[in-house]
């Protein structure tokens, strides 16, 4: 066994990614892809008719798989030494030209081995709830198959020990994430979302692509390994563009601002797929990118600042959008795009920030899954409507449902002692460590987070019912709602990764021990401000929306801030404005320019040969005498020019 | 004795077979006036051979019989097909090919 011991890390040092070879079980790392890979492409070759019977169980059994190898890969790794919990598996090499190698391998370490855990186990279980959320669907085995896809690609996206094999799975990611959120494409709304989606991650995919050709030319390598080794070497120039690239790159995927008008849209896939877009898949591989090039970022403040700047920015948007939307799912989706802002808001933070944004990720990743879920439960109930203006009362309804989700209700809005009030409180109390208008801001956010939230919880479940007359709700059946109390307990215990600073210590390999910040308060002080916002937060709720009525339609007469809100705070009209506007008058010019300009040159050219070659047939008179006078006045004319010539 | 005379004669000779050519009707004349022309110049070559004293031209007039013969073949063959079409020998009549 090849044993290279990273030396010990030094308070501030960034850390070289320095893998030892993998064998025993590292060695069946690939079937961890290879598993839901494989039932894809079983049910995708198979057809959907064929497999209709079987393809569910197959689906979940493959995930399951997955989570198992990589929870025996996780404990595998939790029995090494410290410096030593990084393991390499080359499999193969892909393509060779010239000095360029691109290699497929496989990079397991702590990093990685918490994504495999979150993403084949909220996977594995949004499978389970699938089986039952798609059971009245005719193209369920279809929709197992390309879940299957998405999981075969986001593990392969975080397991590749190189940026070019990351960018597989990252473009597989994008082509799941197209497939599923398209995946009822007979509605035209349906079909429009899923091509925004793509459209909109193609900008970032061209961050990505630039990034990963300019890390090549920098460094001679794109594997984490060789680019860790020799990044300081690079100027700053030089990394603060690799870095604003990479930033670009996770801004698509991770729907962060600018490009975030994707992620509202997606709420028209199935709910099960949403829930994996927002909690286990797509949408962290941003910050897992992130953190992952953590020795770049290290070394340029610039990509770091608007790290944070985007970060900032974004948890803010998603709030505030969050706030108005009567769309339970496009509340959920918001609120994503906002905890995904606290998550780069502490990726660049840099080292004092890195293991508060993974562990984040994973609570978001389990109250998310859950909270989405669950919202798929309550529109399973009420007939697939959306419109929580149509909801209330639904606690005595659905009671497993309203249980779970109050669970990821709690810990998303930071109720002490939730899983999310942990990693929230840990980001906000670096970002005040970094810079108090930061953490003011992040500040803000809980205390808007709160807000939406207990407005989604009190339109939802308390106050009094506003269903359709012909509705009647009813729970989920089991397969539903096991999925759901499993996640919910997460929801709840996921903080126990904090316990002793486990999560700090075991990341400490990738990303570095952080230096020891002297905060102006004492850690106490935040977390008391921080419940504090979130009461206040609560308490607003209260006031405007459970002591007032809730019509069933929405008021139209509202501020100009809802109206914005309600609107996606103009996203979409920016970029309209912005960029399909000013593209389209592009086109049009170039197609007048087209149809006068070259089409001119090239029919001026055929009609001025048409309109000549009609006057000189004339010449071809079908009269031989004529023809005969033609060819003496040729003669005559050779012999005259020939008589010139010799005269002269 | 002179070479100029057989000269001018040929002259002659090719110019009543070139405006003949241009200005008669009937493929007949036509042809009979293409014939004068290949004679106005048989006369011509073998007039220069005799001059330069060797058989160049003498060959050359050959040539043009031979020449001469077999377009006398194929070009009558042509008149009495036309002929037979059209009921006319007049060159004017048969004026299809055109633009």
């Amino acid at each position: 066994m090849g044993i290279s011991m990273s030396p010990v890390l030094s308070e501030g040092a960034v850390p070289v990614v320095a893998p030892s070879s993998g064998d025993g079980v590292f060695s069946l790392l690939w079937l961890v892809i290879a598993l839901p890979a494989l039932g894809a492409a079983v049910i995708l070759v198979l057809g959907n008719r064929r497999t209709s019977a079987w393809a569910h169980l197959l689906g979940t059994a493959t995930v399951a798989g997955s989570f198992l190898l990589s929870l025996v890969a996780f404990f595998a790794l939790l029995g090494r030494d410290e410096g030593d919990r990084s393991v390499g598996q080359h499999l193969y090499t892909w393509f060779e030209a010239g000095r360029f190698t691109a290699d497929i391998g496989f990079l397991l370490d702590p990093l990685s081995a918490l994504f495999l855990l979150l993403i084949t186990g909220v996977g594995g279980l949004i499978h389970v709830y699938s089986i039952g959320y798609m059971a009245h669907d005719e193209r369920r085995a279809r929709f197992f198959a390309y879940l299957n896809l998405f999981v075969a690609a986001m593990v392969m996206l975080v397991l590749s020990d190189n940026y070019l094999g990351l960018f597989l799975g990252w473009e597989g990611v994008g082509l799941a994430s197209y497939l599923l959120i398209g995946f009822w494409q007979h509605k035209d709304s349906a079909a429009v979302a899923a091509k925004k989606a793509f459209v909109v991650n193609r900008v970032g995919d061209m961050g990505m692509v630039l990034a990963v050709s300019l890390i090549f030319a920098t460094f001679g390598s794109v594997s984490f390994e060789g680019v860790s080794e020799v990044a300081a070497g690079a100027s700053e120039a030089t990394l603060a563009v690799i870095g604003l690239l990479l930033l670009l790159a996770a801004c698509g995927k991770s729907a962060q601002v600018p490009l975030q008008s994707w992620l509202l849209d997606a709420m028209e896939g199935p709910t099960p797929v949403s829930a994996l877009i927002h909690a286990a898949t797509m949408v962290t591989a941003g910050v897992y990118l992130v953190v992952r090039s953590n020795f770049i970022f290290e070394r340029t403040e610039l990509g770091q600042g608007a790290v944070v700047i985007v970060g900032v920015v974004t948890l803010l948007f998603g709030a505030i959008i969050g706030c108005a939307k009567d769309d339970i799912k496009k509340v959920l989706a918001a609120s994503t795009m906002s905890q995904i802002g606290y998550m780069m808001l502490a990726a660049g933070l840099g080292v004092a920030g890195y293991a508060f944004a993974i562990f984040h990720l994973l609570t978001h990743g389990f109250f998310k899954a859950n909270m989405f879920l669950g919202a798929g439960s309550v529109m399973h109930a009420m007939d697939d409507d959306v419109d929580m203006r149509h909801y209330g009362a639904l606690r005595k309804a659905l009671p497993v449902t309203f249980l779970t989700f109050a669970m990821g209700y709690l810990a998303i809005i930071g109720f002490p002692g939730f899983s999310g009030f942990w990693s929230k409180d840990k980001i906000i109390e670096s970002a005040f460590g970094e810079n108090l208008w930061i953490g003011l801001a992040a500040l803000a956010g809980a205390g808007i987070t709160a807000f939406y939230m207990t407005r989604l919880m009190i339109m939802t479940f308390l106050a009094e019912k506003r269903w359709a007359p012909d509705v009647h709700p009813h729970e989920a059946p089991k397969v539903m709602t096991v999925p759901l109390m499993v996640l919910a307990a997460l929801s709840v215990l996921g903080g126990l990764l904090l316990l002793g600073g486990w999560i700090t210590d075991w990341l400490a390999p990738v990303v570095g021990v952080a230096e020891h910040h002297v905060l102006p308060l004492p850690a106490i002080a935040y977390t008391l401000i921080v419940t504090a916002t979130v009461a206040v937060g609560i308490a607003v709720a209260w006031v405007f929306v459970m002591k007032r009525d809730i019509p069933r339609e929405a008021p139209q007469e509202v501020s100009f801030v809802t109206r914005a809100a309600r609107a996606d705070l103009y996203g979409d009209a920016a970029n309209e404005a912005l960029l399909m506007r000013p593209g389209n008058t592009m086109v049009e010019s170039l197609i007048t320019f087209d149809d006068h300009g070259v089409d001119g040159v090239v029919d001026g050219t055929g009609s001025a040969a048409m309109g000549m070659s009609g006057t000189f047939r004339k010449v071809q008179t079908g009269y031989v005498r004529s023809y005969a006078l033609s060819l003496l006045s040729g003669a005559l004319l050779v012999v005259l020019a020939l008589l010139a010539v010799n005269l002269v | 004795m002179s070479a100029t005379p057989f000269l001018v004669l040929s002259a002659i000779l090719f110019t009543i077979g070139c405006v003949g050519v241009l200005t008669r009707r009937n493929a007949i004349v036509v042809f009979m006036c293409v014939e004068l022309m290949l004679n106005a110049s048989n006369l011509a070559l073998v007039t220069f051979s005799r001059v330069h004293g060797n058989l160049d031209g003498q060959v050359a007039a050959f040539f043009v019989m031979v020449v001469a013969a077999a377009e006398v073949v194929v070009g009558l063959a042509i008149i009495m097909t036309i002929f037979r079409t059209r009921r006319s020998a007049s060159v004017d009549d048969a004026s299809l090919l055109k633009y």
